[in-house]
């Protein structure tokens, strides 16, 4: 087995976000990391947030910080990450990418404890930045920049202390000073040694300054001073001409202003009015806000709630730190205050949102602590109370989604669509969602309008070439021509001077600012002036086929009569520059849009009736010479040809000239057309749709890229140097046309049967499209009914008050009720209102142990909820399954006495780190009303620990509890234990079956491989793993081989070997002897690792589907920062050696932009085995043409061939 | 043959890696040692890890940010008290 990994869909989920200007200067810029994704976002002008790039770095990112050298305009970037290297970046905005400008090693690689990377702090003058690790080390970085202004890198200074733990660093600003870090350190080198506590107990963390002599070159312990034990969080402030300087320090409860000879200023962090007394408020993210005569900073909670601190001071000595209640978003990992008045919240879980800041706030009304106000008592400071409200400073501007986490996946067709949808359960407590995927593009229908009769086409076209925006669109209907003018409302006209009583084959806006309309008798060329120039067709012929960019129109007669017109500039008018004849009726025709400083397009692109397409050359005095032939399978209907845009390219034309032909069999032919020869070559298929595909250009960010309309509508446009076909998830279009106006500047118009659409794509470059419903609490699991073909899905949330004990909400939800006349809301998610205020505020906390949870069935087709039960007793839902299982006798089960019930383990109690609960119980639930409501049966308290995973297993049922795997029948009362095995290693997560055998997956030592014997009435183990994996998820592929996932992020493929196989089936005693015998405390079989792959994400899901339709299965796995990814199957010995020699190339080539190198990464737990990885072969299209070209070479392969094959690859899979 | 000043040579290497790289074992590492080592490098690595704390998080219903500093915090005893030293134990039993 060799295996392609692709991720499909890239993780959603933020870890840091920080704010700079990176591509120009005042560009308003977030950089995000996303695990090991590092994306560039920036809000356009309606205030979408969007992706400018998103590169994989293959490593773990860590830290981010932005780095201004003094006087420079734009930023660079900083990158701590697992590399054991400190990377400094720069953005190329020509070429769309990030330049690695210096890359300096300190350390081992990997997310060590000593190995810096975890911490980033930078001078906030550039002059100097402090890489740190979790213990000890430090190193500090002397920047500075070069006779041609180029950033340099010193080699690394140590500020190094054994046994401290470091919280955090910042760099303190402090004008032109030398460069200050501070850092909160814990010593616990005396807590080691002490067996009496008292040294733990007594141990302080100290605030610690180092600073950096930019004279001498060292680094020095300035000073230190112990600070409160709370500490967590350091926040520069603005000094030197700006402010007082020194430190804030975040603890838990208090913010401190801190200097060096400088008495410490705390205020009380205010906090809710229902917190429970025992929990601190701890801050979790900040932002600066800094300018010359007025500085804050804004500070969120690990509750949501933001406030704004500011400082009274005089010179350099702080009289006063207030803090003042802001407002309340859901919490962030990051916060950004752009400088336009937008702050970027970069949400922990769920989705992302941008911002506007509409008030100050400066009102009286709202809790503020300060300093000044300080009280103690005897049990500590006096605390401040507000109540959360909602937004007043703060307004939704754009929400980015998220899918992180997901935590349970299934990949099922339910609905009965081409391809299966994918259902993830994603988000956490109120900001859950159930959301179903399915690949393709999300378009919003903007308008809708009838129109009288059936149109045959539409366009729209310009006033003038310079315009932003359509002025009319053009509707042709088998006798007639309809014109619409856009403004304020779209409106018909009479004053277009289009003519409206022959139907229209084409239309165009020419260089000159004049219109034409082609239509079967002829050419209307319309002159800015509106005079009317006309050309009639002579003799009796009609115009069958027309094409045109806006110097050429070209023309093709019945018969296969071909004229080429070009737009004299001088005249404005359109003279007949070519003619040739066919005797061929042609179908389509294509002319290039004219390339930037040129004449004239130099190819003329025809489809003719005999199967071919040819592409003419348009050179003056060639006469139409045919350049090239390109024998087909099928008649051309369309023909569409588009310059490939790569990153590479400089402008938009210099990149590679493709024709698109959409052929009557409903196939898709793409061949790239040499731009001096016109010679086709690389030709790729694809299948669309059961019709013809008719091809159209559109706008899509700025780029001219192909609409394909088939049986489902596609979307063809360049993504970071690849070529991307995605289907778009709407009805078929019958015609479309690209349209851009003020409320949509990137859409298109369509006709759809007798209805006129205005019609825009979202969110271009993801994968899929999402549809969601929310849930009430975090949810566990999820199973599909499959007869009734309904979701199950379990919800629980640790340390939360359920719904019933809620009565701010009880009293919500009754009163709604009776708005709604009597029926009653069963909860908050099934209301929008108080649903997103659940979501601002977040739900109360409640005590450790205690849970909320509920089972909930809902129907996929309208995503709604048909049936949800609150869960009583303090029960923690762990696990979950359907099982036929035999029923006793008198429960009226049918004639088998076989029945399918839900079986659900709880865990009553149940606390983590260590994992204990007060009593766990196994519940039976009968499935009645035809799968949608769920009858509890009974519930059997079961001992021994957690009931981790549950599955039927010849009519009766395997739970496995704690470390121990039991056996139960299905009791009248309750469920009988028949049979048990308590020797397993930890705590068991999951139980598949496969026929006789059982899997049985461990938290932390991986698979074994069970058998039970029903003679001796006992399990036995006959295979094991050779390695500790801390199993997530697990799959049978076949009788002897699995996939498991891991929570390190390794997906890995185990198979028994084939003689162990056949000797366990063979042997009488089942394997039973051999398995008593055992090796080394192990079983008598070793399971082989066929395929080791570290996906850099904890894999949350693994499921087989087939992603096409007659496509081939792959194994698509989810995973807790939101990605979806899959591994295919490689079907050739061919493709195998090739995506491993390119993989080995790229390695070379392209190295990694966080310094990691990839092979190790690959290998970062288990040495990288039997899997290539498709995200490194897919950067392939984005590396400079140079590298491609000579990887091509030593492959010995063109470009052309290799990205074909990229393509290739991706196309089976999705 | 190794010679007496070899093996001191070796000795101070050993002392000087033990000195560079926390958590390198010797001969005389206690169970408690080692398991203060293998825990401080776990929290370390989950801290480093940002699906780790994400996954931690989502479980135990904490903000991210709560789940790092409390594994950061608890790097200062993560597997309690250290143990009696042997002689210490036995002296205060004479007593």
């Amino acid at each position: 087995m060799f295996l392609y990994s692709l991720t499909l869909s890239r993780a959603s989920g933020i870890q840091t976000a920080v704010y700079g200007n990176f591509s120009g200067p005042k560009a308003q810029e977030v950089v995000v990391s996303r695990g090991k994704v590092l994306e560039l976002l920036r809000p356009n002008e309606n205030g979408k947030m969007q992706t400018v790039v998103a590169t994989e770095v293959f490593g773990q990112i860590r830290s981010l910080a932005a780095v201004r050298l003094t006087g420079s305009t734009t930023d660079h970037l900083a990158i701590g990450s697992d590399s054991g290297r400190i990377v400094l970046i720069k953005f190329n905005k020509d070429k769309n990418v990030w330049v690695k400008v210096h890359q300096e090693t300190f350390g081992r690689s990997g997310c060590r404890r000593i190995v810096p990377g975890q911490f980033l702090a930078v001078d906030p003058k550039g002059r100097a930045c402090m890489v740190g690790a979790v213990e000890k080390q430090k190193f500090v970085y002397v920047l500075n920049r070069d006779a041609a202004a180029n950033l340099t890198i010193s080699s690394p200074l140590e500020a190094h202390k054994s046994h401290h733990i470091t919280f955090s660093i910042c760099g303190m600003d402090c004008g032109f000073d030398n460069p200050i870090f501070a850092a909160i350190e814990l010593d616990y080198s005396e807590a080691d040694q002490d067996p009496t506590g008292e040294a733990a107990s007594l141990a302080q963390k100290h605030l610690t300054f180092y600073e950096m002599d930019l004279g001498l070159n060292n680094v020095v312990r300035k000073w230190t001073e112990p600070v409160d034990n709370g500490a967590n969080l350091l926040i520069a402030v603005p000094g030197g001409a700006d402010g007082p300087g020194g430190v804030l320090v975040c603890a838990e409860n208090f913010i401190i202003y801190k200097n060096q000879d400088h008495e410490e200023v705390r205020a009380v962090i205010p906090r809710r009015s229902d917190l429970p007394g025992d929990r601190g408020v701890l801050i979790v993210s900040y932002a600066t806000h800094k300018k010359k005569a007025y500085s804050f900073f804004l500070v969120q909670s690990e509750y949501g709630d933001i406030y704004k601190v500011t400082l009274s001071y005089e010179g350099e000595a702080v009289t006063e730190v207030k803090v003042k209640y802001f407002d309340t978003i859901p919490v962030t990992a990051s916060i950004a205050v752009l400088k336009t008045g937008f702050l970027f919240a970069a949400s922990e879980y769920g989705n992302h949102a941008l911002y506007q800041f509409v008030g100050t706030g400066e009102d009286d009304d709202d809790v503020e602590s300060s300093s000044a106000q300080l009280v103690a008592t005897e049990e500590g400071f006096q605390p401040v109370f507000f109540e959360p409200r909602p937004l007043k400073n703060l307004l939704l501007i754009d929400e980015m989604a998220s899918l992180m986490p997901i935590t349970d996946m299934k990949v099922a067709n339910l609905l009965g669509e081409e391809i299966p949808q994918i259902y993830a359960l994603c988000g956490r407590g109120p900001r859950a969602s159930l959301s179903v995927l399915r690949p393709g593009l999300a378009v919003t229908e903007l308008a809708v309008s009838p129109l009288p009769g059936a149109p045959t086409a539409v366009w729209t076209v310009r006033r003038a070439a310079s315009d932003e925006y359509d002025a009319y669109i053009v509707v042709s209907f088998a006798n007639a021509t309809l014109v619409f003018s856009i403004g304020e409302e779209v409106k018909e006209t009479n004053e277009s001077g289009f003519l409206g009583t022959v139907p229209t084959l084409h239309t165009q806006l020419l260089a000159d600012n004049s219109m034409l309309q082609v239509y079967p008798g002829g050419l209307r060329h319309i002159r800015p002036d509106r005079r009317i120039n006309e050309w009639k067709v002579p003799g009796r012929r009609v115009i069958k086929a027309a094409a045109s960019n806006d110097k050429q129109v070209a023309i093709a007669l019945q018969g296969g009569e071909v004229t080429l017109f070009e737009l004299e500039l001088g005249t404005g008018l359109l003279v007949e520059a070519e003619k040739r004849d066919l005797a061929e009726d042609v179908s389509c025709l294509e002319l290039p849009p004219v390339p930037e400083g040129l004449q004239r397009a130099a190819f003329l692109a025809v489809g003719t009736y005999d199967q071919t397409v040819r592409i003419l050359s348009t050179d003056p005095g060639a006469g139409l010479k045919n350049l090239a032939v390109q024998a087909l399978n099928s008649v051309p209907e369309s023909l569409l040809m588009l310059y490939n845009v790569g990153p590479g390219a400089e402008r938009a034309s210099e990149g590679g000239l493709f024709v698109h032909v959409g052929l009557q069999n409903g196939v898709l032919i793409r061949a790239e057309v040499d731009r001096v020869s016109g010679q086709l070559s690389d030709s790729r298929t694809r299948f669309l749709g059961t019709r013809a595909p008719k091809l159209f250009a559109a706008t899509i960010r700025g780029v001219r890229c192909m609409l394909a309309l088939s049986s489902r509508p596609w979307l063809g446009y360049s993504d970071q140097g690849r070529f991307n076909l995605s289907p778009l998830s709407y009805d078929a279009l019958d015609y479309a046309s690209g349209f851009a106006s003020d409320q949509c500047p990137e859409g298109f118009v369509a006709v759809v049967k007798s209805t006129l659409r205005i019609l825009a794509v979202e969110n271009v470059g993801d994968a899929f499209n999402t549809q969601a419903c929310r849930l009430r609490y975090t949810p566990r699991k999820l199973l599909i009914q499959p007869e009734a073909r309904l979701l199950i899905i379990a919800e629980a949330d640790h340390a939360a008050v359920p719904l019933a004990e809620r009565e701010d909400l009880q009293a919500r939800l009754a009163a709604l009720a009776e708005e709604q006349g009597g029926a009653p809301v069963q909860g908050v998610e099934f209301n929008d209102e108080l649903a997103a205020l659940e979501e601002q505020f977040g739900p109360p906390k409640g005590a450790a142990g205690q849970w909320a949870g509920c089972l909930r069935i809902v129907e996929p087709s309208s995503l709604s909820t048909v049936f949800v039960t609150e869960m009583d007793n303090n029960e923690a839902l762990v696990s979950m399954c359907l099982a036929e299982l035999r029923m006793p006798g008198g429960m009226g089960a049918g004639p088998t006495g076989m029945e399918t019930v839900l079986l659900v383990g709880t865990a009553r109690g149940l606390r983590y780190m260590p994992t204990d609960c007060e009593a766990a119980y196994i519940r039976v639930y009968r499935l009645g009303d035809g799968g949608r409501r769920l009858d509890l049966l009974h519930k059997t308290q079961v001992d021994g620990g957690v009931p981790g995973a549950l599955a039927g297993f010849k009519g009766r049922l395997l739970a496995g509890v704690g470390p121990t795997l039991r056996l139960y029948d299905m009791g009248k009362k309750k469920m009988l234990r028949k049979c048990e095995y308590n020797r397993l290693p930890h705590q068991i997560m999951n139980i598949t079956v496969q026929g006789p055998r059982i899997h049985v997956g461990d938290a932390q030592e991986s698979v074994h491989m069970m058998r039970y014997k029903k003679a001796d009435n006992a399990f036995y183990i006959f295979a094991d793993d050779v390695a500790p994996r801390y199993l997530s998820a697990l799959l049978p592929l076949d009788y002897d081989t699995i996939a498991t996932g891991d929570k390190f992020g390794n997906l890995v493929i185990l198979r028994l070997p084939q003689e162990a196989s056949q000797q366990v089936e063979d042997d009488p005693t089942g394997g039973k002897m051999a398995a008593a015998s055992g090796k080394l405390n192990g079983a008598p079989h070793k399971l082989e690792e066929l395929v080791k792959f570290h996906v850099g994400d904890t894999i949350t899901a693994l499921q087989r589907a087939e992603m096409q339709a007659g496509g081939q299965e792959v194994l698509v796995y989810s995973t807790v920062m939101g990605a979806i990814g899959v591994v295919y199957p490689f079907t050739s010995r061919e493709d195998v050696d090739f995506f491993s020699h390119l993989e080995m190339h790229l390695r070379q080539e392209n190295p990694p932009l966080a310094g990691r190198d990839h092979l190790a990464y690959r290998s970062a737990y288990f040495p990288v085995r039997n899997c290539v990885d498709g995200d490194l072969c897919s950067q392939y299209a984005s590396i400079p043409m140079k590298k491609q070209q000579m990887i091509a070479e030593a492959m010995d392969r063109t470009t052309g061939e290799m990205l074909k094959k990229l393509e290739d690859i991706r196309n089976k899979i999705l | 043959m190794a010679t007496l000043s070899d093996r001191l040579n070796i000795n101070s290497q050993i002392e000087h890696l033990q000195a560079k790289y926390v958590g390198t074992g010797h001969a005389d590492l206690t169970k408690f040692e080692w398991a203060l080592n293998i825990h401080r490098d776990s929290y370390a690595s989950y801290v480093g890890h940002h699906n780790m704390v994400s996954y931690f998080g989502a479980v135990e219903n904490e903000s991210i940010g709560r789940v790092k500093y409390e594994f950061l915090q608890r790097m200062l005893l993560p597997c309690g008290l250290p143990p009696k030293a042997q002689d210490q134990s036995e002296d205060e039993e004479e007593k």
